[in-house]
């Protein structure tokens, strides 16, 4: 791997064209938003506000038209995204659908599949959760143990999913199962699109150290799964999976989690900073600037139908350091204490974001997992 | 033309500019035959209009150029020159041959025709025969200098290459014009942190490329040390911040134009390299142990580089303090704004 696949990739001006618009959109829906809100942007889960952008042609939008996605470039969608979450709109609900469920289904789907998904992911009307961790598989994604078994026609699955966000608020879970006889490791898996809704699932939220139930456990017990749940080929889940993360780990919220804080942060020291809070704010300024060029960088080479892995994997890392040092500066330049209940709005985002910010360096690949992934890139492993 | 460039220049470094031949450069001593070869490929005058003798590159042409320099350690100030000979020829000046440099920090002034005063820490200034500087004040302006005759006093930043101060006394400068609109007098200190910060990016190339492979040899325990997760996850931190060093300055190289420097991405660029080279030299001398404490071992011209390359044209501190004036009186709503548009107002009037 070479430093210099991160190459500068300004947004092609066709592609800037959406911006005035998405922010004027934001600008009237979110009025009434207050900051706290603004800062569970990522996690702000609002289907009606899912349908509108859906309305819009702002989910999917790098889909093909005849999948009803607008054909636009993926440098458009990530435009639309980036204002979303500096805005702080609550995107949860059809965000995995946008980011790779529909783009995994469009490349590896049948038309049935296509058809029967991709359509109403754009809509904002059809909901995805990723179903990967289990139990005792977390970083060792390869050693899952919920296993699909064939029978007729029909694939039979028995295990259990963890971690899952959304789950209990989505219409259809993409999971990584076990297929193969005797197979172990990353051999002899395969994904699959489950209907939420089937019989044989159990789903139950866990809640996390907030009080918030945004993550829960699946149980599957003898759920019956038609042939066509199947995505993509038997046997080649691991690459599918392997693929999706380029993906899930380049994305702008990767490192736009705690901009809540930052836009509290600024407004708490006002106009006329001391030197450290100047300096650190400036430092930050800088950091997210760059950020944002090396997350443009992967989105181009995804655009050029590269599997930018690695460079995915600096980003997420590099990123999370940052999101995670936010709430840290913030109690560094103001002595302002957090409140999870009064207290000023930068009181409240910074209680929050506190709290949540373990979480950034978990999901989506642990810290450990991805300088791993950057190590054998660079030839140590 | 940037990879004509960057094979260019490579070829001609990997021959000249070896370890051997930087160290002996050490405390000032100019390399005559390397700086005769780069001048006769035209690389100094790259940036000067075709008009002024120059090639009329871009900015965006040569960030290969200046990382490369930052690779090799080049002791030599070709980034100088090319600011030089850029700054000249967008004040309608001819380009200028020969051993050049800028003056970017001092207390120079222009009276009657003639320039007096200080020029401080000038990158080579004892050995080059021209500088130039921009002199404040309510007309700022242009001046090409010679160096003949004048004071010259010795100084040295923490890796050993000369930063000197030349002391003008009433010299007539050979060329000068007034700085154009758009330009400000500090556009040789911004210009200078953008060339910094791909030398820097360049430099954790070299440092991360002998950290891996030195992880790769050494053998601890019965197996290389590349092989202990505690190295592997150090060396990514290396790789991180070397990669967000690079985009960061080939992102401020890209924005600058021939008429004017990206502000923004550049002070960016320079913080973003500054922090890198602390945090990376830290890296490369814990992967190296003792062998990279040495003398004798290459490690140290890169990374005594990145510690004085750092502070060079304004460290860390200043140019985030200056951002975070901007960010801060434009208040919460603008910084997004600014981040998309690339455009940070308020940048200038702050207090330094």
């Amino acid at each position: 791997m070479s430093i210099d696949q991160f190459k500068y990739s300004r947004i092609p001006p066709e592609a800037e064209a959406v911006r005035g618009e998405v922010r004027a959109f934001l600008a009237d829906a979110l009025k009434d938003n207050p900051a706290i809100r603004r800062a569970n942007s990522w996690m702000g889960f609002d289907a009606e506000f899912s349908r509108k952008l859906g309305a819009r042609g702002w989910i999917g939008m790098a889909l093909p038209k005849r999948y009803g996605g607008g054909d636009a470039s993926p440098f458009a969608r990530y435009v639309v995204i980036e204002e979303l979450l500096a805005a702080g709109a609550p995107v949860s609900a059809h965000w995995f659908a946008d980011r790779q469920s529909g783009p995994q289904i469009l490349h590896y789907g049948t038309d049935v599949q296509r058809e029967k998904h991709l359509p109403a992911i754009c809509r904002g009307e059809q909901f995805f959760c990723i179903g990967m961790s289990e139990p005792n598989s977390g970083s060792d994604l390869a050693s899952i143990k919920t296993r699909a078994r064939r029978e007729g026609d029909k694939w039979v699955v028995n295990g259990q999913k963890v971690w899952t966000t959304n789950a209990h608020r989505s219409h259809y879970m993409i999971a990584l199962v076990r297929t193969g006889e005797n197979s172990s490791r990353n051999q002899g898996l395969s994904q699959f699109i489950i209907d939420l809704s089937l019989p044989g699932i159990t789903i139950r939220p866990i809640k996390d150290l907030t009080g918030s139930e945004h993550f829960n456990e699946v149980f599957f017990d003898e759920l019956v799964l038609d042939a066509d749940a199947l995505i993509g080929t038997e046997g080649q889940g691991w690459a599918q999976v392997t693929a999706e993360l380029a993906f899930e780990r380049s994305g702008p919220e990767r490192f736009l989690s705690s901009i809540a804080l930052i836009h509290t942060l600024i407004d708490a020291v006002g106009c006329k900073p001391d030197a450290l809070q100047a300096k650190e704010i400036g430092r930050l300024m800088a950091r997210l600037l760059t950020l944002r060029h090396m997350s443009l960088a992967v989105t181009s080479q995804l655009a050029a139908g590269q599997n930018p892995a690695w460079e995915a994997s600096v980003v997420k890392d590099f990123g999370a350091v940052f999101e995670q040092e936010i709430s840290e500066l913030a109690q560094l330049l103001c002595d302002i204490s957090p409140k999870i209940e009064g207290g000023s709005d930068h009181a409240q985002v910074l209680a929050y974001l506190t709290q949540m910010a373990p979480s950034f360096s978990l999901r989506g690949g642990t810290r450990e997992i991805l300088r791993g992934i950057i190590a054998r890139g660079l030839g140590m492993r | 033309m940037r990879e004509i460039f960057d094979s260019t220049i490579e070829r001609l470094f990997l021959d000249l500019v070896t370890p051997q031949a930087v160290m002996s450069c050490e405390g000032g001593v100019w390399p005559e035959a390397m700086w005769d070869a780069i001048e006769e490929s035209g690389f100094t005058l790259a940036l000067a209009p075709e008009s002024a003798g120059g090639a009329g590159a871009a900015w965006a042409d040569v960030c290969g150029i200046v990382r490369l320099a930052g690779r090799f350690s080049l002791p030599l100030p070709l980034p100088e020159a090319m600011l030089a000979n850029w700054l000249l020829g967008v004040s309608g000046l001819q380009g200028c041959g020969g051993r050049l440099t800028i003056g970017a920090q001092g207390t120079l002034r222009f009276e009657n025709g003639t320039v007096s005063g200080e020029a401080i820490d000038v990158p080579w200034g004892s050995e080059v025969d021209f500088i130039v500087a921009v002199i404040a004040g309510d007309e700022p302006r242009v001046v090409l200098l010679s160096t003949y005759g004048v004071q010259k006093i010795h100084g040295a930043n923490i890796a050993g290459e000369p930063r000197d101060t030349l002391v003008f006394n009433e010299v007539v400068p050979l060329a000068t014009e007034l700085l154009p609109l758009g330009l400000y007098d500090d556009v040789l200190r911004l210009g200078g942190a953008m060339l910094r910060s791909a030398q820097i990016a360049g430099a954790l190339e070299c440092g991360l490329a002998l950290t891996t492979t030195y992880a790769g040899e050494r053998v601890q325990f019965g197996k290389p040390i590349a092989s202990f997760q505690a190295i592997q996850h150090q060396v990514s931190v290396l790789a991180e911040h070397t990669a967000a060093s690079a985009i960061a300055a080939e992102a401020a190289f890209a924005e600058s134009s021939n008429e004017r420097l990206a502000e923004f991405f550049s002070m960016a660029a320079k913080i973003c390299s500054s922090e890198a080279a602390g945090i990376g030299a830290g890296i490369a001398h814990a992967v190296h142990g003792a062998i990279g404490f040495t003398h004798e071992h290459a490690l140290h011209l890169t990374t005594r580089r990145l510690w004085a390359w750092r502070s060079e044209f304004g460290s860390l501190t200043e140019w985030s303090k200056k951002l975070g004036y901007a960010a801060c009186s434009g208040g919460a709503k603008e910084f997004w704004p600014a981040i998309t548009s690339g455009q940070l107002h308020n940048l200038k009037g702050v207090p330094a």
